[in-house]
């Protein structure tokens, strides 16, 4: 194989990720700030605390934030802190 | 003038993250974003949805725990073993035989290649727009030769031997007279900065 080939083949071994995935992960700073902003009102709420034992998945759905795994369980790990 | 993030090291993108830099943090995306998907889908061979899951986890794990870092100029290595764990953890999860002290055979083989691969990737983003352009059609969207003529407006035979004149280009960046596999520390080419 000619170091040319040996690059090419090395070019060929980082696959694009869908659009998408990337863009998501470049708004984690933004969306941690909404989540933080959210904690706060749960914490400051009792109704709203009540419904985010209840299903957290649902009340992210209502706040408008897409319950993702990795956003689930960040959140579960705030409100149990 | 804002400095130019795509330049800056892992250690100061890192430093610059802690801070609440979102550019910063935008650029580790785009700097690791292939690294971490080609270690879920391709290293681990995850199936779509769970190499998304894992994209997602590690990226969250990074952001949440920037301060636990110890060397800064260890983003790299730390990134490849967050994408390990959440890969083995996908895995485990799908019912997928697996055990940490057996990993998949050729996963450090196919680790070291990929950091072989972003050495490469970083070099490339030192080529000029047409290299870049040309190299990233072909190799990273497989686009044909024809596919790219039609869009730059060059028949596909120029294409070809522009590719092929990137490609040596490329080869001088990576340190001349050297095979492609000398480390750079968090996936950029330190002679090139």
């Amino acid at each position: 194989m000619t170091p040319e080939e040996r690059i090419a083949e090395l070019l060929r071994a980082l696959p694009t990720p869908p659009k998408g995935w990337v863009e998501a992960a470049k708004e984690l700073p933004a969306a941690r700030r909404g989540l933080a902003t959210l904690v706060e009102r749960i914490e400051h709420d009792e109704r709203l605390r009540a419904r985010a034992v209840a299903d957290l998945e649902a009340l992210l759905q209502a706040e408008g934030v897409e319950p993702t795994s990795a956003v689930v369980a960040h959140l579960r790990r705030r409100l149990a802190g | 003038m804002q400095p130019r993030l795509d330049a800056a090291t892992d250690a100061e993108l890192v430093a610059l993250c802690r801070v609440g830099d979102d550019r910063a943090w935008t650029e580790l995306v785009d700097r690791y974003a292939r690294y971490v998907h080609a270690i879920a889908s391709r290293v681990y061979r995850l199936p779509h949805t769970d190499a998304e899951d894992v994209f997602q986890e590690v990226f969250a794990r990074i952001y949440e725990r920037l301060d636990s870092l110890r060397d800064d100029d260890a983003l790299r290595p730390w990134i490849a073993q967050t994408a390990r764990r959440c890969s083995v953890d996908a895995l485990r999860r799908s019912g997928r035989e697996l055990s940490v002290a057996a990993p998949p055979e050729g996963v450090d083989e196919s680790l070291a290649r990929l950091d072989e691969a972003l050495a490469v990737r970083a070099a490339l983003e030192d080529l000029s727009p047409e290299c870049r352009e040309v190299l990233d059609r072909f190799f990273y969207r497989d686009e044909s030769y024809l596919t790219i003529g039609v869009e730059l407006e060059l028949p596909a035979g120029t294409i070809a031997s522009r590719i092929s004149r990137c490609l040596v280009r490329l080869k001088d960046r990576l340190e001349p007279g050297r095979k492609p596999g000398a480390r750079a520390s968090g996936g950029k080419m330190d002679d090139n900065r």
